[in-house]
């Protein structure tokens, strides 16, 4: 039962996204859209978490990157950057969504 | 003639995800009409409001990140950023917007408008205003 988590807030100003890392069981997908996005970045005071999560396939919505400026560059290695076609197929191909608001 | 009051614009939040930078920075604007004494400080996520290279054309969102350039010509010219904000999310200086005013006693040489600050120092500066206006 492959689970995609999405997650839509800054991980500086709101737990969501670590609350997310913690609960996803391995095998799961997360997807960083709207100012989740800024969980992507490397070299902040966060990033080392997300790099922890093990077993877990991170995306990122490209367009809400582009919106805020965000260099693809500056990514943390791995995370996956997808447009709204992709974020359709990650729907798609899950079984569930979980919503971490 | 009312006497002139500090006026701070505290920015905390990032742009797009919620309005609050937007409708932040339009007071801003509207209020410079009143001639009095304002600054505008960034912190935490507020940060990534001032970052360059911001395009919108690929989410349907208004890209209000080349008004923060109109701010000097409006007198807004004390742009106060904490040091400590930018090193949590992996920014430099480079990362944001070069924002410049016009210094019309020396010549409208233009100056920088963003001084970083520590977060000591941005605890001062909160300390001596006569109002702030949270965003």
């Amino acid at each position: 039962m492959a689970m995609l988590h999405t997650v839509n807030k800054s991980p500086f100003e709101i737990n969501s996204l670590e609350r997310c890392l913690q609960m996803a069981k391995s095998g799961s997908s997360v997807l960083l859209i709207e100012d989740g996005v800024y969980g992507a970045l490397d070299g902040t005071v966060f990033s080392a978490k997300v790099k922890a999560a093990d077993g877990l396939t991170t995306y990122v919505l490209g367009p809400d990157l582009k919106t805020r400026g965000l260099d693809p560059a500056k990514l943390i290695e791995g995370i996956e950057i997808i447009d709204y076609d992709g974020f359709v197929q990650l729907v798609a191909d899950h079984d569930r969504i979980q919503t971490w608001l | 003639m009312s006497e002139t009051k500090k006026f701070m614009y505290l920015n905390r939040r990032a742009p797009y995800g919620t309005i609050y930078a937007l409708e932040g920075l339009e007071v801003v604007l509207i209020g410079a009409a009143f001639e009095q004494d304002v600054s505008m400080a960034f912190m935490d996520d507020g940060v990534f409001q001032l970052t360059k290279g911001q395009d919108t054309s690929d989410s349907d969102m208004k890209n209000f990140s080349p008004t923060y350039n109109a701010l000097g010509d409006y007198e807004v010219n004390k742009i106060y950023v904490e040091q400590e904000s930018m090193d949590d999310r992996g920014l430099t200086l480079d990362d944001l917007q070069h924002l410049v005013w016009e210094d019309e006693d020396e010549d409208y040489a233009k100056k920088p408008s963003i001084r970083v600050v520590s977060r000591q120092v941005m605890a001062d500066l909160l300390e001596e205003q006569d109002v702030i206006l949270n965003y």
